[in-house]
């Protein structure tokens, strides 16, 4: 916690002065890890138009990519727009200028997540760990399990309580795991991914 | 030809129904599915929002196993599965700094050479030998076909259809007698895997999905994924209570009209197994087709 | 030869910092046949020219090399002084140890010995060169004009008031182009029509203009100064010597409801028609796609369905059997001003690069139309009586929204350039509306407000801050019909909110492109375009309105998105260029050109196939008595440019480019 108060002191104080040399600024490092071109992104706001999430956002798209441009790693590592973000793909497909929003989205969340960052929203980041940990344990998710992991990370206990039973009896929640012969094949997968992630 | 079956974790269990009904229409229209021995999850949204390789890798397993097999195309139905699948080959095939880096860890004898197709693409491709089955055409019934997200976009990855203009679905349901509404929000988001996580902004994009297909006139809404179905069917309750007009509207497989259609029973399309009742459209599917209505088809 | 000079130019420091010149002119002092060496600082300026010419005479050189920036920038005046100086100017060539050594090394010592090199290969390569004299060529002292827009219109009278002909060529059945069809024009917010009329009916009536509405050129043949040019005057159905204007058989004819390509679709027009009261010729043209009796015969009909037309005409011009004609003109340059189509937004698209919007519908929603037609509907000659209705149900529309860079700037859709007018026209069309629709609202979507021109920026502030339109800073990323609006789902990233807009109308400023056809055209010129088809200029700064095939010249957008200002001023420049080209009877072209050897070519005509300019031709042999005696290659001194593709393909080594001949490289080359 520590850590986070002093950097949030050290965003106001140095708001305007974080265009170091181009190398080492925060918009070469995401580049260098993701693979996109921050500049190639002209804030023409499409991408914020046709957003589904944007109404949820603080930060909406073309923002984040901005402060991505501006090299303002703090503002846009404390805020947790881009764990709202689904996926949905809508922005990628529409960016006239040929971006890719929604993969630049993912590779922040990936680095907000190797630098401890704790700007995910508890739920979201509950259910992304417990969603891995049963990849890791069994091969495939158990959606028991998974529910049953999730809810103890999150603690949103008793949401959706009510229907549980209405998926039981449906045939839609299984007690028990199937793990899959190849899980150690899995874990060898996750383990040099973790690794390579660590370099 | 065989066709490599990646059912996926979802298909494994809580929509099940949506194998069962994939696999009877499979085997009516003469396609010959094969699963995938062995296969694992493809990390979904957990793995490609926190780690990139991973997201890569998990697939390209299953890929490798379908090399293993033989096989030179893959469905994945899960339209979330297809996603991830299909994203890796495309990445791994432009990227091959990436491909090595995945072969490294995968340590098997891996091409990227499978084909991966989503369920819409499977289905519209065999048009000619479905309608050939299609006993009980679900004649006035109008669907609303939703596509959401990740059948079609990204383009770059996708490209079996028109990202903003799809047809595919449209023309399967079509085949199946049932007529599709023009609507507004079949490329919306339906809040995807925040079903858990995120219930408030799932309500909120299904409200708004549901609503446009009953003012289309919709009487069902038919999916290709397993996330819009629980979206739009384990959550209508929820959605229902926020709307002006009462709202019932029964979401189904694209497999399982398809499966009325050729007049396979509701118990093997599983269709029991809906929260929203799927009763009346079943009503639909029960009278069969005249010889001469038939032709018609 | 053997009494060759060498200067050695330090360019201030920029050959200097890196090149010990000093050193590089002892260097080649010692070079046999060199008979003097030095250096200077700046070799062209006037006492660097003086210490050229005065060696010239001193030394009696008859070579001179000077090691210097590139030939591009300064060959030309070094070979004016050595002709001052009394020798061939042939005999001067330059060794650029600019471009191609000091700007490009940060060594001294190896940059040094790096411009010895480069100057001792030109020393042995001057060893071998012969005076040439300048070609002279005769000049054809007319004009053609491809475009009758208002570009080639400027261009026609420019050139004609110049006091030579010209060939007019346009290939809908009026000139005046898009010009014609436009409402008001910024920032001026004049009648377009009303200024550009008087220019057609002064193109109409000049006395050395020549105009061929209703034609396209066929071919192209010849050189600068003596094109050959083959015109297809296409059938109009109708006898233009007979035919007086009046305007009958329009009246008369029974298919009133075919698309007006004036009223950009939004209007009908019969299919026998002139597109608009103004146009110019006044003389009718008969739709033959639409028109009863040419359909009947197409399907071969026994009787003609309709001659309603020719019933009522009573100057008998009516000629329902005329066939298209093809004329040839001889001239001496020729202007391309084509212009431009505009982009759409629609799932078809000619090319493969470019798509359609689908995210707005593949332009299938009602009401969502171009700036074209917006045009129309604001022009009291137009549909509507310049009357903004829209046009599913002709209601007038209360919440207009415009929306910029269709296409343009969009490198997804496949166009990456700015449009360049859209800006301009999208705030002229909000203070229309609002001038004409009470209480409606205007509202832009923009990326950037491009205004640079005179009165341009003052113009959108005066939109904005004058006429209510509501400008918002960000892309539309969808649009739907919802019953009797359009949804329109854009974000204005100013204030970073969301802008859902049910809009009664919307006007795409969509891409400006160039005519379909101009890559035909193009090819048929041996002009090269860009890869969406735009004529590329000789030089983009210093010869913009030249191409690279001399004699053709290129004006309006044809060649880039251009507004009308620019257009005439580019007219202007053509029509300056050609006038100064027919200043004389002849033309004198630089000798450096291809030469076939006719008694070692074995006519194989390899040269002819890769000859990009079509400069090589079939030439007959023959003896005294004129039997054939072999068929061999020919260079049309004309027409060559110089490239030396021929010379590199010979099969038998018989083709020489005069100033590059095999000898003078290989000399150079051996020299490393």
């Amino acid at each position: 916690m520590e850590k986070e108060t002093a950097s949030g002191e050290s965003e106001n104080t140095s708001a305007s002065a974080h265009h170091g040399h181009a190398e080492e600024s925060f918009r070469s490092e995401v580049r260098q890890a993701i693979g996109l071109n921050p500049a190639k992104c002209y804030q023409c706001g499409k991408c914020s138009a046709g957003c589904p999430m944007a109404s949820e956002m603080t930060l909406m798209p073309h923002e984040m990519i901005r402060l991505v441009q501006l090299d303002r790693r703090d503002r846009l590592m404390q805020d947790e727009s881009m764990w709202l973000c689904l996926t949905c793909e809508t922005c990628t497909a529409r960016c006239p200028n040929g971006f890719d929003p929604a993969r630049m989205l993912d590779g922040l969340r990936e680095m907000s997540l190797r630098a401890h960052g704790e700007n995910a929203p508890r739920r979201i980041q509950a259910f992304h760990s417990s969603f891995l940990d049963q990849i890791r344990s069994h091969g495939r998710v158990f959606e028991f399990g998974l529910v049953f992991a999730y809810k103890m990370r999150s603690g949103a206990l008793f949401d959706d309580v009510l229907n549980a039973p209405g998926m039981y009896f449906r045939g839609k929640l299984k007690l028990t795991p199937h793990t899959i012969d190849g899980v150690d094949d899995v874990r060898r997968i996750f383990d040099a991914c973790m690794a390579e992630e660590e370099r | 030809m065989k066709i490599g079956y990646f059912p996926g974790c979802s298909l494994d269990f809580s929509a099940k129904e949506f194998d069962t009904s994939l696999q009877a229409v499979a085997t009516s229209a003469g396609m010959e599915l094969e699963e995938i021995k062995d296969w694992a999850c493809c990390g979904a949204t957990s793995g490609h929002a926190t780690n990139h390789l991973l997201s890569i890798a998990l697939p390209a397993r299953t890929l490798a196993l379908a090399e293993e097999q033989e096989l030179e195309r893959v469905v994945a139905p899960c339209a979330a599965c297809y996603s991830r699948l299909a994203t890796a080959r495309h990445e791994m095939a432009e990227d091959k700094k990436l491909f090595s880096k995945v072969t490294g860890i995968l340590k098997r004898d891996f091409t990227n050479s499978v084909q991966v197709m989503n369920i819409a693409e499977l289905l519209r491709d065999n048009l000619p030998a479905i309608k050939e089955k299609v006993t009980h055409p679900l004649k006035d019934l109008k669907v609303a076909c939703y596509y959401g997200c990740l059948l079609v976009r990204p383009p770059k990855v996708t490209g079996f259809d028109d990202t903003e203009d799809p047809s595919s679905m449209e023309e399967v349901c079509r085949a199946a007698g049932a007529t599709p509404v023009k609507w507004n929000k079949r490329l919306d988001c339906c809040g995807g895997g925040f079903s858990l996580s995120r219930t408030g902004s799932v309500i909120r994009l299904g409200k708004e999905i549901l609503e446009d297909a009953q003012a289309a006139g919709a009487q069902a809404v038919v999916v290709a994924c397993p996330m819009c179905h629980s979206n739009l069917d384990l959550r209508q309750k929820a959605i229902a209570e926020q709307t002006a007009k009462p709202l019932e509207m029964p979401i189904l497989f694209i497999t399982q009209l398809v499966g009325l259609a050729m007049g396979i029973s509701e118990q093997i399309l599983g269709l029991n197994r809906h929260f929203v009742s799927a009763q009346p459209i079943i009503a639909k599917a029960t009278v069969k087709a005249l010889p001469a209505a038939r032709e018609e088809a | 030869m053997s009494r060759i000079g060498v200067f050695v130019c330090h360019c201030g420091e920029n050959i200097g910092r890196t090149v010990d010149c000093a050193a590089v002119a002892q260097a080649c002092g010692e070079l046999p046949g060199v008979v003097h060496s030095i250096d200077y600082k700046y070799m062209c300026s006037d006492p660097g020219q003086a210490l050229v010419k005065q060696a010239v005479a001193e030394h009696k050189l008859d070579g001179v090399v000077v090691a210097a920036c590139s030939p591009h920038m300064h060959e030309k005046t070094f070979r004016k002084t050595v002709a001052n100086a009394g020798i061939n100017r042939f005999l001067c060539e330059m060794a650029n140890v600019r471009e191609h050594c000091s700007w490009i090394h940060e060594d001294r010592e190896e940059a040094t010995q790096k411009a010895i090199d480069l100057t001792r290969f030109i020393v042995e390569k001057i060893k071998h060169n012969v005076p040439l004299e300048p070609i002279k060529i005769p000049v054809t002292r007319r004009a053609l004009v491809i475009g009758g827009g208002i570009a080639g219109i400027q261009a026609a009278l420019d050139i004609a008031d110049g006091g030579c002909e010209v060939v007019l060529v346009e290939k809908e059945p009026s000139i005046g182009g898009h010009m014609s069809q436009l409402s008001e024009t910024f920032p001026t917010l004049d009648c377009s029509q009303c200024i550009l009329t008087p220019r057609m009916v002064e193109v109409y009536q000049h006395p050395r203009i020549k105009l061929m509405a209703y034609a396209e050129v066929d071919k192209v043949e010849g050189y600068i100064g003596n094109f050959t040019v083959t015109v297809r005057q296409k059938a109009r159905g109708v006898n233009a010597s007979l035919c007086n204007g009046c305007g009958e058989c329009q009246k008369v004819c029974p298919n009133k409801k075919i698309a007006s390509e004036f009223d950009a679709g939004l209007g009908k027009r019969p299919a026998i028609y002139v597109p608009f009261p103004q146009a110019v010729p006044n003389i009718p043209v008969i739709d033959r796609a639409n028109c009863a009796l040419y359909k009947g015969r197409a399907r071969n009909a026994k009787k003609d369905a309709c001659k309603k037309c020719e019933e009522v005409c009573g100057r008998k011009a009516i000629d329902f059997d005329q066939q298209d004609t093809f004329l040839t003109e001889k001239v001496g340059a020729i202007v391309v001003a084509t212009g431009y189509q505009l982009y759409n937004i629609k799932k078809e698209q000619d090319k493969e690069a470019i798509s359609g919007y689908g995210e707005y519908g593949y332009g299938t929603i009602p009401d969502v139309i171009d700036g074209l037609q917006f045009e129309r509907l604001a022009s009291a000659s137009g549909p509507t009586g310049g009357k903004i209705l829209r046009p599913s149900d002709g209601k007038e529309p209360k919440t207009v929204v415009f929306l910029q860079c269709i296409g343009s700037r969009d490198p997804a859709k496949g166009i990456d350039y700015c449009s360049k007018i859209c800006c301009m026209y999208i705030a002229k069309h909000t203070m229309l509306y609002h001038h004409k629709v009470h209480g409606g609202q205007a509202i832009v979507f923009f990326m950037d407000i491009r205004a640079g021109g005179k009165g341009y920026d003052e113009f959108t502030r005066r939109a904005i801050e004058e006429n209510d339109a509501l400008y918002v800073r960000g892309r539309v990323s969808k649009m739907y019909r919802d019953g009797d609006v359009i949804k329109v789902l854009g974000f204005d990233t100013l204030s970073g909110e969301p802008m859902h807009i049910d809009a009664d109308m919307v006007v795409l400023a969509t891409a400006m492109r160039p005519q379909p056809g101009i890559e035909s055209l193009a090819q048929k010129l041996s002009v090269s375009y860009d890869r969406f088809g735009f004529i590329n200029e000789a030089h983009p700064k210093l010869r913009p309105v030249e191409t690279n095939t001399a004699g053709v010249y290129v004006a309006g957008a044809c060649q880039a998105p251009r507004d009308i200002p620019d257009a005439v001023a580019m007219a202007s420049a053509t029509a300056s260029k050609i006038l100064g080209l027919f200043s004389a009877s002849e033309l004198e072209r630089e000798p450096l050109v291809a030469q076939v050897d006719q008694g070692t070519c074995a006519g194989c005509f390899h040269c002819v196939r890769v000859c990009p300019y079509g400069a090589v031709e079939h030439f007959e042999v023959k003896d005294r008595k004129g039997n054939l005696i072999k068929t061999v290659a020919q260079v049309n001194k004309g027409v060559c440019q110089g490239c030396g593709t021929c010379q590199a393909n010979c099969p038998s080594k018989s083709v020489e480019l005069q100033g590059f001949t095999d000898q003078q490289i290989f000399a150079a080359i051996n020299a490393f």
